[in-house]
């Protein structure tokens, strides 16, 4: 039986090797489409975009070094391609291409390997958007853990929509259910010894904020990655010097979320997500954009859940279920599991 | 399938609202609890907002967080840094102790380790043969059954328990004789309560005449025993109350009561901020010892952490100062960077009232 | 110091039970209660072990608790004048409500 085929330091040395590895093994994964006159076929030392007339240049870079690096619903490829799309998306920006570098370890397997590259890819394919360029670098074992990637997103907006532009009065919408990402990797914990059918919600959302954006009345917009939707909407609230007032029960959370939060004491809005968006939006608006969200598969369970005020500026503020009120606070640090 | 334990509805909120403002005491009156969960529910429902304008609801020392001994603390860093496996849950990791945390320990390159259960160490002790692991057991009496039920159960050579279990009542009989103490009714832990039943505050605090009432976790649950608890005070007749029952009988869990007997002996044990009070801890007893890590690993611990000038965590903990009181508060001690235990981890009084802009409530 | 969820029992075996919670399943170790338990059955589970049995009628036993202490508070105050000019401690007003 064939042993497992592994990366060598030949894969990233720049010679024969690594050349055929790309030529044969990771090219043809991104297929037809060129990000403009000279592509990712060119191999050359810099690739062009083709860029509308009159839009705004958005770019987006990121590091992925998530653990697992498989998870109930994708893999970090899944997550680097589904998250530069989206930080370009919530600035209002069609990606028009991204790039993509490999750091990995000696003796990774290489089917693994494949399997990312596969899983961006097909991110890739769902927007349509080509890979402008990449690169590959071997270190020696233990001197990088398994796989670190990093993307640039590059965009075109018009024009680009920040995260704190937004006014007394402007509503509060979020394209669906809460804490699923978070919460799917904490049950895939082995030790922690809980099954649950919860998956990652990883998803580009381009398609869906496409939508949005043309009926018009977007101010502002963010996606509630790592800290989860308490980190987000707080740094939304404190850059725009104002208040968030949420109605806690309209903040759509699937039962097995809740299901999690209890069991482990931490709360699912603190926890990533990694295929939903915050949308600040014009009161007047609210219903029309709420409505295309929803016909939408990425945004079915898409919820207004808020509306801005200046009450406690800086602040977002949660009436609960049984009609009390608190602050929703901007999380310290990583949740931990509680048993007090 | 939703679990039908669910119990928040606005409309019965609102009755039990009505309720507690009917029995508004004249005059300030101080409800304590003990118990993190009743803190967490209460912060995260914004139940003070019910509380009339008389009524104060202060969190005791009822957090494993703030009263487990920097000692303790100290204790399961230097077995870790022997090169054990040092196994504990989630709340302690970021506790500091005299110097570090465990959560530094573990920065350092000791391997330190959240579990979710007692059982848990055990079978990391089952699948680490050849090293020694030691499970950090604190909590009080709603966990003590946990980590006797594990050492009935043959664990294996290499497994030990670095002991920290506390026993409630007792603490809250030393609070109530503490001078300036003012407490006018305990919220009694629901879950505690489950194990130890009513009659488990009886010997301790009957004779100090406050209203105790027993309190389950959800919204409605909580409203409903300050509403009892607030009807003892108007009517002059304080007792032992469950508002609780389906979770709490007065006898208690006779099975766990069992497993503590079987397996500890009462200790006197200190409370970090409080100091020792009498027979309100555990020790294993002689058959148990070969599981004991104190005297498994000989260790040299750092100097004891001295009092902080200004740190008025034990008034805190107390519950006879609020975090306001205190000169270092949301001044040198943060959230970010916290001097007391007070201060640590989210149930702590003061990392609430910190993120409350030093009020009570919004 | 004290949290716990009530699960439903899907499977009993010697020591321990398979249960569910909204969905998330568990295994949770019986050494701690007295009773037996049943596929169906809820339980109480801290630390990965059940402290307590609980049915499902006793959720509705207890909201019937809270409204009889309602209820009876209630009437008290109609009977008694005294009340009648106490402002409310609880501002309905400032309720949020999600747009319609």
């Amino acid at each position: 039986m064939k042993e497992e085929q592994r990366i060598t330091g030949l894969h990233g040395a720049g010679g024969e090797v690594m050349g055929e590895f790309l030529a044969e093994r990771v090219l043809p994964k991104f297929g037809d489409r060129s990000s403009g006159r000279i592509g990712l076929e060119a191999l050359d030392d810099g690739a062009t975009i083709d860029l509308p007339t009159g839009a705004e240049l958005v770019v987006t870079t990121d590091s992925h070094v998530v653990k697992p690096i498989f998870f109930p619903g994708g893999n970090i490829g899944t997550l680097a391609a589904a998250g530069t799309i989206n930080d370009l998306a919530v600035m209002g920006a069609k990606p028009l291409a991204l790039t993509l570098a490999a750091v990995i370890e000696e003796r990774f397997p290489i089917g693994d390997f494949e399997r990312i590259l596969d899983a961006f890819a097909e991110v890739l394919d769902t927007v349509r958007v080509p890979l402008a360029c990449g690169d590959t670098k071997v270190m020696p074992p233990g001197d990088v853990d398994g796989i670190v990637l990093n993307t640039t997103g590059i965009g075109a907006a018009s024009p680009a929509i920040g995260d704190a532009s937004f006014s007394p009065g402007d509503r509060v919408i979020v394209t669906g259910s809460i804490g699923d990402h978070g919460m799917a990797l904490l049950a895939a914990r082995e030790e922690f010894r809980l099954a649950t059918a919860l998956a990652s919600d990883v998803a580009a959302l381009w398609p869906l904020i496409e939508c949005a954006l043309s009926v018009g009345g977007v101010r502002a917009m963010k996606d509630p990655t790592r800290g989860g939707l308490a980190a987000a909407m707080n740094e939304m609230a404190r850059k725009a010097h104002l208040c968030l007032e949420i109605d806690e029960p309209s903040i759509p959370v699937k039962d097995s979320v809740g299901g999690m939060a209890d069991l482990l004491g931490i709360s699912p809005y603190e926890v990533a997500n990694e295929g939903k968006a915050i949308l600040i939006v014009d009161a007047d608006h609210a219903n029309g954009i709420l409505d295309v969200l929803k016909a939408h598969p990425l945004g079915a369970d898409a919820a207004l859940i808020g509306t801005v005020t200046d009450e406690h500026p800086g602040r977002v503020i949660l009436a609960t279920a049984v009609g009390g009120r608190r602050f929703l606070d901007m999380p310290l640090g990583d949740p931990v599991p509680r048993i007090c | 399938m939703r679990s039908p334990f669910r119990l928040s509805d606005p409309k019965r909120g609102r009755d039990l609202a009505d309720a507690i403002r009917i029995l508004a005491p004249p005059e300030p009156f101080k409800i304590v609890h003990v118990c993190g969960t009743h803190e967490m529910a209460i912060t995260r429902n914004g139940l003070r907002r019910f509380l009339p304008e008389t009524v104060d609801l202060l969190e005791g020392p009822g957090c494993p967080v703030c009263v487990t001994p920097a000692r303790d603390i100290d204790t399961a860093i230097e077995i870790a840094r022997t090169g054990a496996i040092v196994c504990t849950f989630g709340d302690m990791m970021r506790v500091p102790g005299s110097e570090t945390s465990l959560d530094g320990a573990r920065s350092e390159g000791c391997d330190v380790r959240t579990v979710l259960s007692a059982a848990d160490a055990v079978d990391v002790a089952r699948q680490k043969s050849v090293e020694e692991v030691v499970f950090f057991a604190v909590g009080f009496e709603t966990t003590a059954p946990t980590t006797a039920a594990i050492l009935l159960d043959a664990p294996p050579p290499n497994f030990s328990v670095l002991l920290s279990h506390k026993q409630i009542p007792q603490a809250m009989a030393a609070l109530l004789d503490l001078p300036n103490s003012r407490i006018g009714a305990y919220l009694a832990p629901g879950h505690v309560s489950t194990i130890i039943g009513t009659h488990g505050y009886w010997s301790w605090l009957a004779s100090f005449r406050v209203p105790i009432v027993v309190g389950g976790f959800e919204p409605l649950d909580i409203l409903y025993a300050i509403a009892l608890i607030l009807r003892q005070h108007r009517d002059g007749v304080p007792k032992i109350e469950n508002a609780y029952p389906r979770a709490v009988s007065d006898r208690g869990n006779p099975a766990a009561l069992a497993l503590i007997a079987r397996v500890y002996e009462v200790a006197d044990v200190a409370w970090r901020g409080i100091g020792t009070i009498a027979r309100s801890g555990f020790r294993l007893r002689d058959a148990f010892a070969p599981f004991d890590a104190r005297s498994r690993f000989t260790l040299e611990l750092p100097e004891e952490e001295s009092e902080i000038p200004g740190c008025r965590c034990p008034d805190v903990l107390t519950a006879r100062a609020v975090p306001t009181d205190c000169p270092l508060f949301a001044t040198r001690c943060t959230p970010l960077s916290p001097v007391g235990p007070c201060m640590v981890g989210s149930e702590g009084a003061c990392s609430i009232w910190f993120r409350y802009g030093g009020r009570k409530s919004l | 110091m004290c949290l716990a969820a009530p699960a439903r029992v899907i499977e009993v075996s010697e020591r321990s039970a398979v249960v569910d919670y909204n969905g998330v399943r568990t295994t949770a170790r019986l050494d701690a209660l007295p009773d037996s338990v049943s596929p169906g059955d809820y339980v109480l589970i801290h630390t990965g072990f059940a402290i307590r049995r609980l049915s499902p009628e006793d959720g509705e036993e207890t909201l019937r608790l809270f409204d009889e202490l309602a209820k009876s508070l209630a009437e008290e105050a109609r009977d008694d004048e005294e009340t009648a000019g106490k402002p409310s401690t609880f501002d309905e007003g400032s309720q949020i409500r999600p747009p319609s």
